[in-house]
């Protein structure tokens, strides 16, 4: 009976981020507090660095790449886009508060007129329409560029996601914390499982990124892309690495994820683009 | 789109230059996972690096260089304000040249 | 031919270099205008890239050429190697990645104001040694350091 009421209460402590009352504000202090304690070492700021904040033979070729780092290109590019004016003369500064600079840290939000996730690459290219341009792909290429201009324009603003008094905002919020503790497809693995539970460990020979931070140095240059992506890109790639489907890029799912995703990194600051492997 | 950055820095009389350089750099190894079919070679060929007009440093690369090429060098001689110009050719006879101040 | 007249006519001081160094074979005219060293880009071996990009002679391994390149490569398509020297008089540096198709990577030719000092990144298939060379004073010296290149786990 002993060792029965020992396990249900062992597994209650495990689905501790399932219980479907605990706020997000709870949910944030046993998330944050799980990798301070996996990472006693890791100052708290320095998790915007993913792994090269917690090992040092990758960060020392990681600095190397920073010396000049690829994305550089992007967003020299995405700058040249973003002040380019549209047909109608109008440019992407419109759209956005503060003429676009400085914003990136508010991303994503929920829309309480609209009941819906807002992500930054979605405002783009809603921008563009209001506009009478073309939406531009999700994944990769000028959306990427534009999006990497304006997080390099937040460098160092503090994320700070709001989750307001709308039973639809939570409901987006739980539908996102669902999805990262949820296992899914052939390997059967969450993304909680890699990113969280066994962050720091070796899958073969990857190092285990701990989730704190990850939204903070997006849209990314990865080595292995040999260009630049933004999160659903990446979203994307992850689910079809545990074999699972991918979601479409900034439909509700990943919106979702990325709500929640975000906000689980409120405290840390914008900066991006980021450089990885 | 430009497709070189320059970084020119001046210290205690030596200049580091940096350079990123958009390129794909295919190999001409590599397969398109569709069609089956070798990717052709398409990479950059030769660096040149020019201060004030005169050429300080040449470089040959071949496929073997990362996409997104990143070369960095020094020389002594160059002051603050100085011009420094990067060439770049690549094998299909496209190239590009951009120019930096010394900082 | 009429890029090459016009190059030589610019600048008088860099004519007057160029002379000096084609005597001593460290500059050729062709290497002026940029020829490619297609035939050391083809050697399969690591001797026919350092002799086809830096010319024969002995290759002495020397504590003077330093060569930083990662134990483990994080990523094989974006390896940073550096080279640099304390040794006086180098004129050219060629890096080698003994195990790729074409074993040498680049060459890089340095005029007389350069510091013995390269930084780039390359690509490697596979685990294999890295070897830098660099020709001071006509002599060829290098550096060899072994690069392991992993199979990613789920994110590689």
């Amino acid at each position: 009976m002993k060792k029965l009421l020992a396990a249900l209460s062992l597994a209650t402590l495990l689905a501790a981020p399932y219980i479907a009352n605990a706020t997000p504000q709870q949910d944030l202090e046993e998330f944050q507090n799980f990798y301070k304690e996996r990472f006693p070492n890791t100052p708290f700021e320095d998790f915007v660095n993913g792994v090269y904040s917690i090992d040092a033979a990758s960060r020392e070729q990681w600095e190397d790449i920073e010396e000049f780092a690829p994305y550089e290109l992007n967003i020299s590019n995405g700058e040249s886009l973003f002040n380019t004016p549209f047909a109608n003369g109008k440019t992407y500064a419109s759209c956005f508060e503060n003429g676009g600079i400085g914003i990136r840290q508010n991303y994503p939000y929920f829309d309480t007129d609209r009941g819906e996730v807002i992500t930054l690459e979605l405002s783009i290219n809603e921008c563009r329409e209001a506009n009478g341009e073309k939406p531009l792909k999700w994944k990769r290429g000028p959306i990427a560029d534009i999006s990497a201009y304006m997080a390099s324009t937040s460098t160092g603003n503090v994320f700070d996601i709001k989750i307001p008094d709308d039973p639809r905002a939570l409901a987006a919020y739980e539908r996102g914390k669902k999805h990262f503790y949820q296992k899914r497809g052939q390997l059967n693995m969450a993304c909680a499982d890699c990113h969280k539970f066994y962050s720091g460990n070796m899958v073969r020979a990857d190092l285990l990124s701990p989730a704190l931070g990850h939204l903070t140095h997006f849209p990314v240059y990865r080595s292995k892309w040999g260009g630049l992506g933004t999160t659903h890109r990446r979203y994307g790639g992850c689910n079809a690495q545990v074999r699972a489907k991918s979601f479409p890029a900034q439909g509700e799912e990943y919106r979702a994820l990325e709500y929640f995703h975000t906000y689980m990194s409120n405290g840390l600051a914008v900066n991006g683009p980021g450089a990885r492997k | 789109m430009a497709s070189i950055k320059i970084r020119a820095k001046a210290k205690d009389g030596v200049t580091t230059v940096k350079a990123l350089i958009s390129h794909p750099m295919e190999t001409g190894l590599r397969k398109n996972s569709k069609t089956g079919e070798k990717i052709p070679a398409h990479h950059v060929t030769e660096v040149t690096a020019e201060h004030n007009g005169k050429q300080v440093m040449n470089a040959n690369w071949s496929g073997g260089i990362s996409k997104n090429p990143y070369l960095s060098f020094k020389f002594k001689g160059a002051a603050a304000g100085d011009t420094i110009k990067i060439s770049w050719v690549d094998n299909m006879g496209k190239g590009d040249s951009a120019e930096a101040q010394v900082k | 031919m009429n890029l090459l007249r016009r190059k030589l006519v610019k600048t008088a001081v860099f004519v007057g270099t160029t002379a000096s160094l084609v005597g001593t074979g460290v500059l050729l005219p062709q290497r002026v205008l940029g020829a490619y060293a297609t035939a050391a880009f083809e050697a399969k071996d690591v001797d026919g890239a350092i002799s086809g990009s830096l010319g024969s002679g002995s290759v002495t391994a020397s504590d003077s050429v330093k060569l930083k390149a990662p134990d483990i490569a994080e990523n094989g398509a974006v390896v940073p190697v550096t080279v640099s020297s304390s040794m006086a008089n180098v004129t050219a540096i060629s890096i080698i990645a003994k195990s790729n198709a074409s074993p040498l990577t680049s060459t890089y030719t340095l005029s007389a104001e350069c510091e013995p000092f390269v930084s780039t990144r390359i690509k490697m298939a596979k685990t294999a040694d890295v070897i830098a060379v660099i020709k001071a004073d006509g002599k060829l010296y290098s550096a060899t350091k072994e690069v392991k290149v992993t199979i990613g786990g789920c994110g590689g």
